[in-house]
């Protein structure tokens, strides 16, 4: 008989990849030591914007364990491809520069990667780059996206008059236009979304093999995506072909997005390998201040937002118009962040009749931007939650219950959002599919207590702290994405977004299952074994969950965008439908009943009205697998593979909620309470989520309050460094106080939406709304991020009449 | 070009004397790492901001990215590949972290559990303040702390219950 498995699906078990963690034996790409293993370093621009004269690298090459010194004229690779194109109104671009292997004319940036060494030590390699004598042209440089529109900015590129890389627009013009006009209120305001350095503890590096006996490649990568780079660096960059590369990501510390992206130093040890011969590896591991130049940053917005609506608090349009940084080059999926994950979801969970956007993409002497978690969303919600707050000031209404009139009513799912989600080929839109938002909202606004903000306002002012209260009821679009949306002309991402999944029962009842997703975190290993183990019944304990090697699972499209548990899960019991339908047509040869009357149960498949016939799974697959009786045209083996394209994005929602508590004498900022209701839809495993959502608002709290990248107009980073940068540290925070509600999402079989993404894209807006709020009584309407304790005292001096 | 020259150092890691011929630059996390192959211990910074370098020296936490290998010379380290019990059982800070999620992505764990040794060490009861302000050398990116300051008092909560104490002046792990 066989034992009940326990149904772990939905429960907090623990993590199964922990024991490898938590004793020092995880193994990251730079614990990773290969036989013969050489060193590479990468000498980087210095100057924001220089033309190169001449390398001289005579010297390196006699330096002690030199063994290779490459300058980018010996590289006959293509540039990097940029794959996510801004489309729409401004059409394909053509003005397109991204990064190449390493920089060959020009350098756009301070970190370009100009010459590389390959030594024996990674000291030799970095000892040597001090002797490579690089002839420089500097050029003035541009850091600020407006400015660097403006007739007589410097230019960077030849083909990018202005420097735009592209002016995309979205939704009605005229008719938002006429809303404004007619409208008894508009507020008006600037706001900027300042850049952001992401910052995962594991910087980012890669080893590159080639294998001169075989004529093939390996590449380990810190890499969210081995799939996508065996694919882009094979198809697009070093014109190896793809059957020749195998990619692998080991354990990843930390992504956040930036490891999704195809770079230049992928194909560098890849060359490096195949140059000094011998079969010996490359390794390349980036230090922090160099991930600073190397690897992509995040947000840096510049918006015009003006907000109309009637003085009874109904919103009647909002026009945006935002300059959006990318840098100096193009990054992989650089222009779809500002335009199709931000314009396309600027009126949040409102229902606004009129919305317009114009979106400028724009080439700046800095480091390129890209999908930094969120990407897109937090930049979006941080327009409207602002927005909508100044509007309830402006009119004199709660801010909360603005929000509670404009909410899309939960009888309005599916609903299609006037700003478009995109037309896809076949003229199909996304859908916002599901939804009750106030629910969410009073639980939060009861939980901080909301309704006594004004004593407590009052209460802090005899402490000499002024306290506010800031509320982001957000949705986010997750669970990327139907292939047909995200592959429509000029829109999409140049690929599809399904996932895949195989699931192997092996003869003595072990399974192994790939996936096509890659973890940096999330617990992979132990939620995909929790669903497994549901649809199969078999224990936990005998599944394993495998991935991030391109050789040993199916092409997956990998992680971001909060598409895993919705996506690749949803692969998985795809596979495991397989799996029990041919268990069930075995099961019916094994007991000589007819397939329709085997009802599986668990690991049980049994005969309706015989129960003491039936078989379990281990045994199905025990015989099965064997094959010494198949009925005809049944193949041996259980091991099934699916592929799923989903028919929709999911759409997480919430209302997070933050107080804070300014002092009125030094301007510092005490985040004194945080409170987020949060509905992701149903839950794998809740400890897991919980922990998503920590971990999410901590970095959108790191934002609001500490985090920015600061270059001088000369283009070099001043927060060049963690000594520099700001990152949140744990007694700076307090623990967040989290709440749930339940909406399943309608998408997916399990009725979850993705959770990587909602703390972060929630949590800056509720912070910045509170700092605003507390200031308010000042007489001060809006102040921009990060609230560093000297920012704010000169906003309060300022009311004062004081030095501003 | 002649050879670097190196300097012969001795000292105890994880209750094993080891022993090692080092340039007068390297650093101790770099010997731990390289030379020792203890690959737990991390690297996520070049500033002596992050703490996934931290390590215990004579039960004391420190950033070994900062220290000298030849300043280690004579010391007692001790790495999160020590903090097992020599029967393979958890210290009660790694069943803490794995209890409470306090760990994602893996790579600041090392370096917080060692940093939460030395306070235990030091605070058999410490309140939530206390923890946070002994984890603010170490940065992680992933959980937000609130985990960790969970996992962290639950392994409290452990070694008062009995299960074995962290042993900061005993080189045997
Ligand atoms: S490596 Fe960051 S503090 Fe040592
Ligand atoms: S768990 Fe990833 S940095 Fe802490």
């Amino acid at each position: 008989m066989a034992t009940a498995v326990q149904d772990v699906l939905g429960t907090s078990v623990r993590r199964t990849e922990d024991p490898r963690f938590i004793t020092g034996k995880g193994r990251y790409l730079d614990d990773i030591k290969l036989t013969g293993m050489a060193h590479l370093a990468i000498l980087r621009s210095p100057y924001a914007h220089a033309n190169i004269r001449s390398i001289d690298t005579t010297r390196a090459k006699t330096m002690p364990g030199v063994i290779a010194v490459i300058v980018g004229a010996d590289i006959p690779y293509n540039p990097l491809p940029m794959a996510w194109p801004a489309g729409g109104a401004s059409g394909l671009q053509n003005n397109v520069s991204t990064p190449r292997t390493l920089a060959t004319d020009s350098v756009k940036w301070t970190g370009e990667g100009v010459t590389a060494v390959v030594a024996e030590t990674p000291e030799q390699a970095i000892d040597a780059l001090e002797a490579i004598d690089v002839d420089y042209e500097p050029l003035p440089a541009v850091v600020d996206a407006e400015k660097a529109t403006q007739p007589g900015a410097v230019q960077l590129h030849e083909n990018a008059p202005n420097n735009i890389v592209f002016d995309w627009t979205v939704g009605d013009k005229d008719g938002t236009e006429k809303a404004l006009a007619e409208a008894e209120v508009v507020v008006r305001e600037r706001l900027v979304n300042h850049r952001l350095i992401p910052n995962p503890m594991e910087v980012r590096g890669d080893i590159g093999w080639y294998n001169p006996g075989t004529d093939e490649y390996t590449v380990w990568m810190s890499s969210q995506t081995p799939h996508i780079q065996r694919l882009l660096l094979t198809a697009f960059v070093t014109g190896i072909p793809e059957h020749k590369v195998r990619c692998i990501s080991p354990d990843v510390g930390g992504a956040f997005g930036t490891k999704i992206f195809c770079y230049a130093d992928m194909a560098l040890v890849m060359f490096a390998s195949k140059l000094i011969g011998g079969g010996r590896p490359v390794k390349w591991v980036e230090s922090r201040r160099e991930s600073y130049g190397s690897t992509i940053h995040g947000r840096d917005h510049i918006t015009y937002v003006e907000i109309a609506g009637r003085r009874d608090g109904t919103v009647t349009g909002v026009k945006v118009k935002t300059f959006a940084n990318l840098g100096g080059r193009l990054s992989t999926i650089g222009p779809g962040i500002p335009t199709t994950l931000y314009g396309r979801v600027l009126s949040g969970c409102y229902k606004i009749p009129n919305v317009y956007a114009e979106v400028t993409g724009v080439y700046t002497n800095t480091t390129f931007v890209d999908a930094y978690r969120g990407a897109g969303r937090p930049e979006a919600t941080y327009v409207i939650e602002r927005a909508m707050d100044l509007f309830a000031n402006e009119i004199g209404m709660d801010r909360a219950e603005v929000r509670r009139k404009n909410f899309i009513p939960k009888d309005a799912f599916p609903y299609d959002n006037p700003s478009g989600l995109g037309t896809a080929v076949n003229g199909e839109k996304i859908y916002v599919d599901s939804g009750d938002y106030e629910p969410a909202m009073d639980m939060a606004l009861k939980t901080a207590g909301y309704a006594d903000l004004e004593a407590k306002r009052a209460e802090a002012k005899t402490r000499g702290k002024l306290l506010g209260m800031g509320l982001s009821t957000y949705i986010e679009v997750c669970g990327v994405a139907p292939s047909k949306w995200i592959g429509a002309v000029g829109e999409g991402w140049g690929a599809a977004m399904w996932e895949s999944s195989n699931v192997k029962v092996h003869l003595t009842g072990k399974v192994i299952v790939t996936m096509g997703t890659q973890p940096q975190g999330q617990g992979h290993e132990t939620t995909y074994a929790q669903i497994v183990s549901h649809e199969l019944g078999i224990p936990m304990d005998d599944i394993v969950i495998q991935h991030s090697d391109t050789q040993g699972t199916p092409f997956g499209y990998g992680s971001y965008g909060s598409r895993t548990s919705s996506v690749g899960s949803t692969a998985a019991i795809k596979a495991t439908d397989k799996i029990k339908d041919k268990a069930r047509r075995y099961a019916a040869h094994m007991l000589e009943a007819s397939v329709d009357d085997i009802e599986v149960d668990g690991a049980e498949y049994r005969v309706k009205g015989s129960p003491d016939k039936k078989k379990t799974i281990q045994e199905i697959a025990f015989a099965l697998d064997l094959g010494f009786s198949l009925p005809a045209g049944m193949e041996p083996y259980l091991d099934e593979t699916a592929y799923y394209d989903t028919p929709n994005c999911t759409w997480p929602f919430g209302t997070h909620i933050a107080i804070v508590e300014v002092d009125e004498e030094t301007g510092e900022t005490d985040l004194v309470r945080y409170v987020a209701v949060d509905d992701v839809g149903k839950k794998i495993n809740p400890m897991i989520v919980d922990g998503q959502l920590h971990g999410g608002i901590a970095q959108g709290v790191g934002q609001a309050l500490w985090e920015t990248a600061v270059y001088d107009d000369d283009g070099q980073l001043l927060s060049g460094s963690m000594m520099d940068y700001a990152l949140p540290r744990a007694s700076w925070l307090p623990s967040f106080e989290l709440g749930e509600t339940v909406t399943p999402s309608p998408v997916n079989p399990l009725g979850v939406k993705g959770v990587g993404e909602a703390g972060c894209i929630a949590s800056t807006a509720a912070v910045a709304n509170a700092v605003n709020d507390a200031l308010s009584p000042l007489g001060i309407k809006h102040l921009d991020m990060p609230f560093t304790a000297q920012k704010v005292w000169h906003a309060i001096q300022a009311t004062k009449g004081g030095r501003a | 070009m002649a050879e670097h020259m190196t300097e012969h150092i001795a000292l105890v890691v994880n209750g094993t004397p080891r022993e090692g011929d080092v340039e007068p630059r390297r650093m101790l996390v770099q010997f731990l790492r390289e030379d020792l192959e203890l690959t737990g211990t991390h690297v996520g910074c070049d500033t002596s901001q992050c703490g996934a370098c931290t390590v215990t020296i004579d039960g004391m936490a420190i950033k070994s990215c900062t220290m000298l290998a030849v300043q280690a010379d004579g010391a007692n380290v001790k790495t999160i590949e020590g903090m097992q019990a020599a029967d393979g059982s958890l210290h009660a800070l790694q069943e803490g972290f794995w209890a409470k999620h306090g760990l994602q992505c893996g790579f600041c764990t090392p370096g917080m559990i060692m940093a939460a040794s030395d306070l235990l060490a030091r605070n058999a009861d410490p309140t939530d303040d206390e923890i946070r302000h002994a984890i603010e050398g170490n940065i992680c990116r992933c959980t937000g702390y609130h985990n960790i300051v969970l996992a962290i008092r639950e392994a409290a909560s452990l070694v008062r219950a009995g299960a074995s104490a962290p042993t900061p002046t005993s080189i045997t792990a």
